[in-house]
C-alpha cells in the first residue's frame, strides 16, 4: 500500500531496472554492489552515480489512499472488509450521530450567546470512530480540538462535554478552561491545549514515557491538522518519535483548510504522509471519509507502535463547517465545494449505507435515534445552564499545588470583599462552600 | 489588588465598545476605530516606503483575523501582503531575516499568545542583532498583533506580554491606547530602525475616537518613548497604558465627582519608559499609583516603582505606591470571574482612597 513507485522514465537510479535484486540486500562487500559503489558517509548509505539528477515532487507518484468502502457504502474489496462485531459498528455509527446533533446545538447556542465559543466536526466523523474503535481504551490521546467523536467514543458522555462547554460546577475542568477544550484523566485523553501543534512533541514524550515501562501494552495517539502541521513542534515530534522509536500513532486530519488558509497554501509537495517516510516513520495515507478505513489504518499503525516502530497517518477528509463560531468560511470558500462532501462523500452516509445492506440498521431506527440523540443534548443543556459555576475560590486554587500565601492573601481580600458586598454580586450563580 | 475594590458595574466592557471617548484636541474632530487607524498607519506607511511589507496568518485575502489589515491584500498584491503558513518560528524568523536585508516588516501575530512560539528570533535575533554585528545589521521590524485579555477565551489566550518583552534590551515596546496613539505610534514603529513590539487590544479595535484633521493626516507620527497626560490633576498621579488607561480614566472621572484629580498618564511606550513625565508629576502631586492588566510580579507597575525608589523623586512622595495589577492567577474562564480578574474602575477609585486616605482625612475636618 505504500509503495510510493518511481515514475516511469526517472532516469535517477535507473540501475535499478538491470539487477534483478534489491539494493541493498545481503551481500559481502558492502562497499560495492554489482559494479555500483555505496557510500559509506554516516550520514547516508547510498549509491553513487554519475548522473546529476534533481528530485521534485512530481519524481515519486502521490501516495495512494486506503479505502474499504465506496461511495454507496459497497465494500470494495472484501478481503478488506474489517472483523467488527455488530455492537462495535452501531456504537460507532450512533457516536456519530451523536457528535453531529451536538455540534449542531451546541454550534446554535454559542449563536444565542449561551456560550462564548464552539467548534463542530462535520465531515470528520468517521475518523473520529474509525480510530477510536481500533484503538484500546488504555491509550493515551492527543487531542488537538476538532476530535470530538474521539471523546464520546471513549465513554465521556453528552454531558461531560456540554458542562465543559457551559463551565459550570460539574465541569470536571473546574470551569476554566474556554468551551471545547475537554480532557479527561479517567478516559485517558489529556486536556486540549490552545496553541497549535504543542501537543505533539508533548505525544511523543508520553510515548517514551510508555515505552520505558516494562512489558508496555499502551501507545499514544496524537491527533494534528495539516495547518497545525506547519509548526516547528510538528517537525520536532517526528524527527523524535522516529529517533526515540516511540510507541506512538501520529495522526493528521488534512481537512484542507485551517481557518482560511487552504492546505494549497499551507504546503507544497505531497501533503503530510509525505514526510514520514522521508524522516523514517511507517506512514499510511488513508481515506478519513471511511470509518471502515480509517479503523484499519489505526489497527496496523497500533500494532507497529507496539513493537516500538512509530507511525504517521494522514486521513484525508474535508472540513464542511466553519473553522469556529469566530469564522465565516462562505469568505473564502464557494459553497458549492462543499456539497460533495455532505452527500456522495459523507462519512455518515458511508457508514449508514453499509450498515443498512448489512441488514443491521434502517430508516426507522435511524430517525428514532436521531430524536434521541437531539433530545439527549438538548436535555443535558437545559441543565447544564441551570448548574452553578464552580465556586469562585477555584479561581485561586491548583495555580500551585500547595497554595502560597501570596495568594491565599488575595484570596482573602476576595473573600472580605464578597462578605461585604455580597449583595452586590451574582452571588446564587457561584456553588456555595 | 484587582480585588481590592468595591463592586463595579457589569458590562463595563460593552460599555466601553459603544462609546466614544474624548481625548485632548478631540472637537473638530472624526470619529476613527483603533482598528481602522492602525490599518491607515500600515497603509499609509506601505505607500510610502515599498521596503514595508506584512506577513503573518491571514493577513492577506481574509484581511486579517481581527482585520486590521483589511483591503491592504487588495491594493498591494501578493508581493507585499503574505499569507503564511501557520509556523509562528518561521514567519518570524522570515520577517527578521528579510529585516536583515533591508525590508520591513509588520509581522502580525494573530495573538501575542502565539508570539511564544516565536520569540527566540524576536529576543535572541530580531532584539540583539544590531549590537552583535557592531551596528552593521539593523533590524527595523515591527511585530505586532491583539496582547492581553479578550473575552471569554480564558488561560491560555488572554495574558500580558508588556513586561515581558520590556525586558529585553534591544527591543522597543509600545502599547496605544486611542485611536491616535495607534496611528500616531505604528508609523513611527515602522520607520524606526529598531525591532518594536507593538502591543494592541482586541477589545480596543472596535472602539471609536475622535481624531483630530492633524492626526488623520499623512504626516502625523508620534515620537517612541514619551507619555501622554490624558488627563491632568493635582493630588495623585495615575500610571497606565494600553486598555488600563480606560480603566483609569474612568475611575478618574468618578473621583473628580468627589474633590479628587487624578492626573492620569497614559504611557504610550513601555521601553523606552518616559520616566520624566511620571518623576514631574509625582513631584506636583506626591502620590503614585500604577493600573496594568498583567500580573503583578515583575510587571509594569513593579519596574515604575522600582524607579521612583532609585530616583530623587522618591522624597517626593507622602505615601507607598499602590500597584493596580491582574489578578495572579492563570485567567479564569467564567465572565464575571474573569472581570474579577482584571483591574476594573472601582480597583483604582479604592486604591486612590487608600493611597491617599490621611489626606482625603486632612481635607475632610478643614
Ligand atoms: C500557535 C498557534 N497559532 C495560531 C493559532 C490560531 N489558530 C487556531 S486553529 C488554527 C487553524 C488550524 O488549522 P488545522 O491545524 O488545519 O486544524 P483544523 O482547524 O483544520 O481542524 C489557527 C491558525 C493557535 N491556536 N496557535
Ligand atoms: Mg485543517
Amino acid at each position: 500500500m505504500m509503495a510510493r513507485a518511481l515514475r516511469n522514465g526517472v532516469t535517477f537510479l535507473r540501475f535499478n531496472a538491470r539487477r534483478s535484486t534489491r539494493l541493498f540486500s545481503t551481500h559481502t562487500r558492502p562497499e560495492i554492489e554489482n559494479g555500483i559503489r555505496i557510500a559509506e558517509f554516516p550520514g547516508a548509505k547510498a549509491p553513487y552515480v554519475t548522473e546529476l539528477n534533481v528530485l521534485n515532487e512530481k519524481t515519486y507518484d502521490p501516495i495512494p489512499i486506503y479505502r474499504v468502502l465506496d461511495k454507496n457504502g459497497n465494500v470494495l474489496i472484501s478481503s478488506e472488509e474489517p472483523n467488527i462485531d455488530k455492537d462495535t459498528l452501531l456504537n460507532m455509527y450512533k457516536t456519530m450521530i451523536q457528535l453531529y446533533q451536538m455540534d449542531k446545538i451546541l454550534y446554535e447556542s454559542q449563536r444565542q450567546g449561551r456560550i462564548s465559543f464552539y467548534m463542530t466536526n462535520y465531515g470528520e466523523e468517521g475518523i473520529h470512530v474509525g480510530s477510536a474503535a481500533a484503538l484500546s481504551p488504555e491509550d493515551l490521546v492527543f487531542a488537538q480540538y476538532r476530535e470530538t467523536g474521539v471523546l464520546l467514543y471513549r465513554g465521556m458522555t453528552v454531558t461531560e462535554l456540554v458542562n465543559q462547554c457551559y463551565g459550570n460546577h460539574e465541569d470536571s475542568g473546574k470551569g476554566r478552561h474556554m468551551p471545547v477544550h475537554y480532557g479527561s484523566k479517567q478516559h485517558n485523553i489529556v486536556t486540549i491545549s490552545s496553541p497549535l501543534a504543542t501537543q505533539m512533541p508533548q505525544a511523543v514524550g508520553a510515548a517514551y514515557a510508555y515505552k520505558r515501562q516494562p512489558a508496555n501494552e499502551r501507545c499514544v495517539i496524537c491527533y494534528f491538522g495539516e495547518g497545525a502541521a506547519s509548526e516547528g513542534d510538528a517537525f520536532a515530534a517526528l524527527n523524535f518519535a522516529a529517533t526515540l522509536e516511540c510507541p506512538v500513532i501520529l495522526f493528521c486530519r488534512n481537512n484542507g483548510y485551517a481557518i482560511s488558509t487552504p492546505s494549497s497554501e499551507q504546503y507544497r509537495g505531497d501533503g503530510i504522509a509525505s514526510r514520514g517516510p522521508a524522516l523514517g516513520l511507517q506512514t499510511i495515507r488513508v481515506d478519513g471519509t471511511d470509518a471502515l478505513a480509517v479503523y484499519n489504518a489505526v489497527r496496523r499503525a497500533r500494532e507497529l507502535a507496539l513493537q516500538n516502530k512509530p507511525v504517521l497517518i494522514e486521513a484525508m477528509a474535508y472540513r464542511v463547517g466553519h473553522h469556529s463560531t469566530s469564522d465565516d468560511s462562505t469568505a473564502y470558500r464557494p459553497a458549492e465545494e462543499i456539497n460533495k462532501w455532505t452527500t456522495e462523500e459523507s462519512p455518515i452516509n458511508k457508514l449508514r449505507l453499509y450498515l443498512e445492506r448489512k441488514g443491521i440498521w434502517d430508516a426507522e431506527s435511524d430517525k428514532a435515534f436521531a430524536k434521541e440523540a437531539r433530545n439527549s443534548v438538548v436535555r443535558s443543556m437545559q441543565e447544564a445552564e441551570r448548574k452553578q459555576k464552580p465556586h469562585w475560590k477555584e479561581m485561586f486554587e491548583d495555580v500551585y499545588y500547595d497554595m502560597p500565601p501570596s495568594l491565599q492573601k488575595q484570596m482573602k481580600q476576595m473573600e472580605e470583599h464578597l462578605k461585604k458586598y455580597n449583595e452586590k454580586y451574582p452571588m446564587n450563580q457561584f456553588q456555595p462552600e | 489588588m484587582a480585588l481590592k475594590s468595591s463592586p463595579a458595574l457589569l458590562g463595563m466592557l460593552s460599555r466601553i465598545s459603544q462609546r466614544a471617548f474624548s481625548t485632548s484636541r478631540a472637537l473638530t474632530s472624526k470619529p476613527v476605530t483603533v482598528r481602522d487607524a492602525l490599518n491607515q498607519a500600515i497603509d499609509e506607511e506601505m505607500e510610502r516606503d515599498d521596503k514595508v511589507f506584512v506577513l503573518g496568518e491571514e493577513v492577506a485575502q481574509y484581511d486579517g483575523a481581527y482585520k486590521v489589515t483589511r483591503g491592504l491584500w487588495k491594493k498591494y498584491g501578493d508581493r507585499r501582503v503574505i499569507d503564511t503558513p501557520i509556523t509562528e518560528i518561521g514567519f518570524a524568523g522570515i520577517a527578521v531575516g528579510a529585516a536583515f536585508a533591508g525590508l520591513k516588516p509588520v509581522c502580525e501575530f494573530m495573538t501575542f499568545n502565539f508570539s511564544m512560539q516565536a520569540i527566540d528570533h524576536i529576543i535572541n535575533s530580531a532584539a540583539k542583532t544590531f549590537y552583535m554585528s557592531a551596528g552593521g545589521v539593523p533590524v527595523p521590524i515591527v511585530f505586532r498583533g491583539p496582547n492581553g485579555a479578550a473575552s471569554g477565551v480564558a488561560a491560555q489566550h488572554s495574558q500580558c506580554f508588556a513586561a515581558w518583552y520590556s525586558h529585553c534590551p534591544g527591543l522597543k515596546v509600545i502599547m496605544p491606547y486611542s485611536s491616535e496613539d495607534a496611528k500616531g505610534l505604528l508609523k513611527a514603529a515602522i520607520r524606526d530602525p529598531d525591532p518594536v513590539v507593538f502591543l494592541e487590544d482586541e477589545i480596543m479595535y472596535g472602539v471609536q475616537f475622535p481624531m483630530s484633521d492633524e492626526a488623520l493626516s499623512s504626516d502625523f507620527v508620534l515620537p517612541i518613548g514619551k507619555a501622554k497626560i490624558e488627563r491632568e490633576g493635582r493630588h495623585i498621579t495615575v500610571v497606565c497604558a494600553g486598555r488600563a488607561t480606560d480603566t483609569a480614566l474612568q475611575a478618574a472621572n468618578e473621583l473628580a465627582g468627589k474633590g479628587i484629580e487624578c492626573e492620569v498618564i497614559n504611557l504610550r511606550s513601555i521601553r523606552p519608559l518616559d520616566f520624566d513625565t511620571i518623576a514631574s508629576s509625582i513631584a506636583r502631586t506626591h502620590h503614585l499609583i500604577t493600573v496594568e492588566q498583567g500580573w503583578p510580579q515583575s510587571g509594569i507597575g513593579a519596574e515604575i516603582c522600582a524607579r521612583v525608589m532609585e530616583s530623587p523623586v522618591f522624597f517626593e512622595l507622602d505615601a507607598p505606591v499602590w500597584r493596580v495589577t491582574g489578578a495572579d492567577v492563570p485567567m479564569p474562564y467564567a465572565r464575571s470571574l474573569e472581570a474579577l480578574a482584571l483591574p476594573r474602575p472601582n480597583d483604582v477609585v479604592s486604591a486612590v482612597a487608600s493611597v491617599l486616605s490621611n489626606r482625603i482625612a486632612g481635607e475632610a475636618s478643614n
